[in-house]
């Protein structure tokens, strides 16, 4: 027996992976009764009778819930169901206060749809949806010592879960696909994006195979990933570990494995062949959900614009470079406030600039919301400032500061124009003035004057400080330059 | 007189000032503490409740306000509806200590409407059985013979209505749960459709056939509390926009030329001689007053009893799984250091009764994997079968009639061995609750032994008020409103 690597025995494995995401609708209350859905509230706050599960309640759906479903449904081109059905999903837990989840089984709210998932080497691929259901979120256990408890706040969230099709190869196609349909969602209003706080979860069937074999291998559940680096590392580390056993001779067994971040390994939670039956039937608490084509039509007519979209248009009409696109499209809120803006007048590079060299740093944004240090009136005035010249582009960041610190302070509304008056901003453009000026540090300088018209070129940097310091910074650097040469170098010219 | 008084001549008294409705309340207080121990008709007594909606409703009419449509009217609630201020326990253990943080929009709209709520009243646990011998506390017992049964599972609204412990009554009525007590017990029961009243604050049994209505000693009292409490509420899904008429109209309109149609299975084997004799005397005092009577077919009807039981025990199974020791009722811990598991387990086994536990291990069974397709779905088709059947009947006539029940009120105890023969008494009330039409029980004479018996009206989908129509008609003329027996 000769001696072998291990990489020289092993035939090729193709990785394939599905994911399912369940995604939190960014309602203001629950599905099926009014309480809020304020994450992080004092524990059992937001319940009442219906989501306690108490006996004799029932569930109403809440309308604007179904709107966000239909409106993930559309992003992904899933195909809304004119008639879907709600089910009972069975079985018993301490966070699932009816003993039964109301979910969507054999008839859910959409099927079909995809995302397109660019590859590492060029071009892209192509991942199916399988369907899209709505579904509540069951409630949290929380373990103290020896005792636990019960916090039903997140229970009946309203939530999608969106099930995709066994059509990824790899951790990092997986990690793309989540990428594109988190920001799909989120642009689309659909949801706050936020996998922390876990209004974005993903879970994903991850298995392999010999390459060109058809048949499907044993399928592994890696739970609850909360971000899109572990859950590319989760399910390449996974898809290593199942081509081990399976080269050692071993076999793999269906189950449900959670992530280790820290020792970078999967461990086993559950086999699968405890899988309970959930006796699902219909919901005879509510009646088929029916999504008429109205209701559709509103739906698709009050789509917000996609962020793909968005970024194509921000380079193709508007000339930003697509590294800016790029920046400027990543919250939606971001993109609102700069499109606000360009539509109140400011040229969108300048602006584009502006935004991600100063006010960037300055937004703070908390799932789809965002606040921002001055509001973009004020930022499109400020920009019109200094492009008709009246202030500098220098005199422009400390004016955006001013205007931040005011309103910061409290003031609601801040007359940018006004308030670069009273500071004592004004740019000397006065063509006579200007040259008056010039002409004046120039004949005051005599010595460097000399040196610079004997070759001493470098100076012409001290003229302009000079200007700028008995214009108390006001005088516009181009004009500046212009009348400095033209003087210096006219003179030169006409020297002996 | 000889039977208790109505709804309508209560309100006639109190409107003339011949009584107040703190005497009324009084007097129906007292005959619930004379009765209660030997009837076993009330869970809980709301006497404080009771006297200040009373007083409430004396001093609205010592103002001179325009009367409420019930105000200063005695009424009992069954003990499956929340209600503030009292227990619910829907007669299980397991909610022996359960007190509702909200109420039933059916009871907050009696209460609008200026109702005395005299005490919850007792029933088969959840509503399942068809006797009130199921009652985690104690059987109620029927007054017109305390050996025997008042009927299920609203028994306990049957006999406060009866007994004259309250002058009208809310059950619930899933199979039949309304009208068997109200034929066994002599009273009206009025069984609405389905969407017609709103279930927010009924403790679920069956989901999908579990309806509110009304108890009263006669046609029009029943039309009046079904008028007061239903129409659509927000708090439920299923509860219909149809506009509510007043049902109270329908009340002495003239019925003739409505076709009837009879059941020509209900007339089968099944049905005692006795039972059978009154419903002949009913349909010709029915054709007595100008009605068009006709056989008509209903061949599922064989088919449901047994779709019932699937359908309901399946949606039981489920609408029980919620009590589970976890969050409220009661819990029990096996041994200090039981897992959750065992607590649950041991919370459900000590909190439900026997036939409970049946029902939740048949209704499981049939929503398994295996079994599904075999018996929920086939029994959904059944029921899709049973009502096209039915809405082809009544096509062609105005309402269906049959004996409500096929036999005098049972022997306590008669079906302890056999709960099978139990649920053969629901036969013909079943398919209008899988139909979800509406349909009445209204006495219609006396057995043998002396015992009440009821004529079963069904129909169309929210036309109640034909139904009332023709039951008050058929009541006025009645062998057994002739008589105005009391037990």
């Amino acid at each position: 027996m000769g001696v072998a690597t291990i990489d020289e025995e092993r035939r090729p494995y193709d990785v394939v992976v599905g994911l399912e995401v369940h995604a939190q609708l960014a309602t203001r209350t629950k599905l099926f009764c009014s309480c809020e859905t304020t994450f992080g509230a004092p524990p059992n706050t937001h319940v009442c009778p219906v989501c306690a599960g108490h006996p004799g309640t029932l569930p109403v759906p809440n309308a604007e819930a179904v709107r966000l479903a239909v409106r993930a449904c559309l992003t992904v081109g899933t195909e809304v169901s004119k008639t879907s059905r709600f089910s009972r999903k069975n079985y018993f837990y301490p966070d699932l206060p009816k003993g039964y989840q109301i979910s969507q089984f054999d008839e859910p709210l959409g099927k079909g749809g995809a995302i397109v998932v660019p590859l590492e080497g060029g071009g892209t691929k192509v991942a199916r949806i399988e369907r899209i259901h709505m579904e509540e979120d069951a409630g949290k256990n929380v373990h103290e010592g020896r005792e636990s408890l019960v916090d039903l706040n997140r229970a009946g969230t309203p939530l999608v879960e969106i099930v995709g099709r066994p059509d990824l190869s790899s951790g990092r196609e997986a990690a793309e696909y989540l990428r594109i349909l988190r920001d799909a969602l989120v642009f689309a209003g659909v949801n706050d994006g936020n996998l922390e706080e876990g209004s974005f979860r993903c879970d994903a069937n991850v298995s392999v195979k010999p390459r060109g074999e058809e048949k499907l291998g044993t399928r592994v559940e890696l739970k609850n990933i909360n971000s899109f680096k572990f859950v590319e590392r989760a399910i390449t580390i996974e898809a290593a570990r199942q081509i081990e056993v399976l080269e050692g001779g071993g076999r793999l067994v269906a189950e449900t494995r959670g992530w280790d971040e820290k020792n970078e390994t999967t461990f086993s939670m559950r086999e699968k062949e405890t899988a309970q039956d959930y006796r699902y039937f219909p919901e005879p608490d509510l009646l088929p959900l029916v999504i008429d084509e109205a209701f559709l039509a509103e739906a698709r007519a009050s789509l917000p614009e996609g962020s793909a979209s968005k970024r194509a248009r921000y380079t193709e009409s508007l000339g930003l470079t697509p590294y800016a696109a790029e920046v400027l499209t990543q919250h939606p809120k971001v993109a609102a406030y700069f499109e606000e803006a360009v539509a109140l007048g400011a040229d969108p590079v300048a602006l584009g600039n502006f935004v991600q060299a100063e006010v960037l740093a300055d937004v703070t944004t908390h799932g789809l919301d965002a606040t921002f240090p001055i509001p973009a009136r004020a930022l499109s005035e400020l920009l019109s400032l200094v492009k008709d010249g009246t202030i500098s582009g220098k005199q422009g960041k400390e004016l955006y500061r001013e205007v931040k610190t005011r309103v910061g302070g409290g003031e609601g509304s801040v007359d940018v124009r006004a308030l670069a008056e009273s500071l004592g901003m004004r740019q000397l453009t006065d063509e006579t003035a200007l040259r008056a000026l010039c002409e004046k540090v120039v004949a005051e300088a005599a010595k460097q004057r000399d040196d610079y018209r004997r070759g001493k070129k470098g100076l012409f940097g001290f003229f302009v400080g000079q200007v700028m310091k008995a214009s108390q910074g006001k005088a516009n650097p181009k004009r500046t330059n212009e009348i400095l040469t033209e003087i210096l170098e006219a003179s030169a010219e006409g020297a002996p | 007189m000889l039977s208790f008084e109505t709804v309508d001549e209560l309100l006639t008294r109190l409107a003339r000032g011949e009584a107040t409705a703190r005497a009324i309340t009084e007097r129906a207080l007292a005959r619930i503490d004379a009765r209660n121990d030997a009837l076993g008709a009330f869970l809980a007594v709301t006497r404080d409740d009771a006297l200040a909606a009373a007083d409430e409703a004396d001093r609205d009419r010592a103002r001179g306000d325009a009367p409420k449509k019930l105000a200063g009217v005695p009424i009992a609630i069954k003990d499956a509806l929340c209600m503030k201020g009292a227990p619910t326990t829907a007669a299980s253990r397991v909610l022996a200590n359960y007190v509702a943080p909200y109420e039933a929009t059916v009871v907050t709209r009696l209460r609008a409407a200026g109702a005395v709520l005299v005490g919850k009243t007792n029933m088969d646990e959840f509503a399942m059985g068809s006797s009130t011998e199921h009652s985690a506390y104690f059987p109620c017992k029927n007054p017109w013979d305390t050996t025997r049964t008042p009927g299920g599972s609203s028994g306990g609204s049957a006999v406060a209505v009866a007994a004259g412990m309250a002058t009208a009554a809310l059950g619930s009525d899933t199979g039949g749960s309304i009208r068997q007590p109200a034929a066994y017990t002599g009273t009206v029961g009025l069984k609405p459709t389905y969407g017609r009243v709103s279930r927010y604050g009924l403790v679920a049994f069956a989901s999908s056939l579990d309806q509110v209505g009304s108890f009263a000693t006669d046609v029009r009292g029943a039309a009046r509390v079904l008028e007061v409490v239903a129409g659509h509420d927000p708090h439920d899904a299923t509860s219909s926009r149809e506009p509510v008429p007043t049902f109270e109209a329908s009340c002495g309109q003239d019925v003739r030329a409505l076709r009837i149609g009879v059941l020509t299975e209900s007339l089968g084997d099944g049905l005692a001689p006795d039972a059978r004799a009154s419903f002949e005397g009913a349909l010709e005092a029915l054709e007595g007053l100008g009605c068009t009577v006709s056989r008509v077919s209903l061949p599922s009807l064989r088919h449901a009893v047994a779709t019932y039981y699937v359908l309901a025990t399946a949606e039981a199974s489920s609408n029980l799984s919620r009590f589970d020791g976890v969050r409220y009722g009661v819990r029990v811990m096996p041994t200090p250091t039981a897992s959750l598991g065992e607590m649950i387990g041991a919370s459900r086994d000590q909190g439900f009764g026997a036939e409970v536990k049946r029902r939740i291990l048949l209704g499981t069974f049939v929503l398994t994997a295996g079994a599904f397709e075999a018996y929920y779905l086939k029994a959904q088709k059944v029921r899709r079968i049973v009502r096209d059947e039915l809405l082809a009947l009544l096509a062609g006539v105005d309402v269906l009639v049959s004996p409500t029940a096929p036999t005098e009120a049972f022997a306590l105890g008669a079906h302890d061995r056999d709960p099978l023969a139990m649920y053969l008494s629901d036969v013909f009330t079943l398919p209008a609750s899988l139909a979800g039409l509406p349909a009445l029980s209204v006495p219609s004479g006396l057995s043998a032994g002396g015992l009440p018996l009821g004529l079963q009206i069904v129909g169309r989908p929210f036309d109640e008020a034909t139904v009332v129509r023709v039951g008050a008609a058929f009541e006025a003329v009645s062998a057994f409103r002739a008589s105005r027996p009391r037990p």
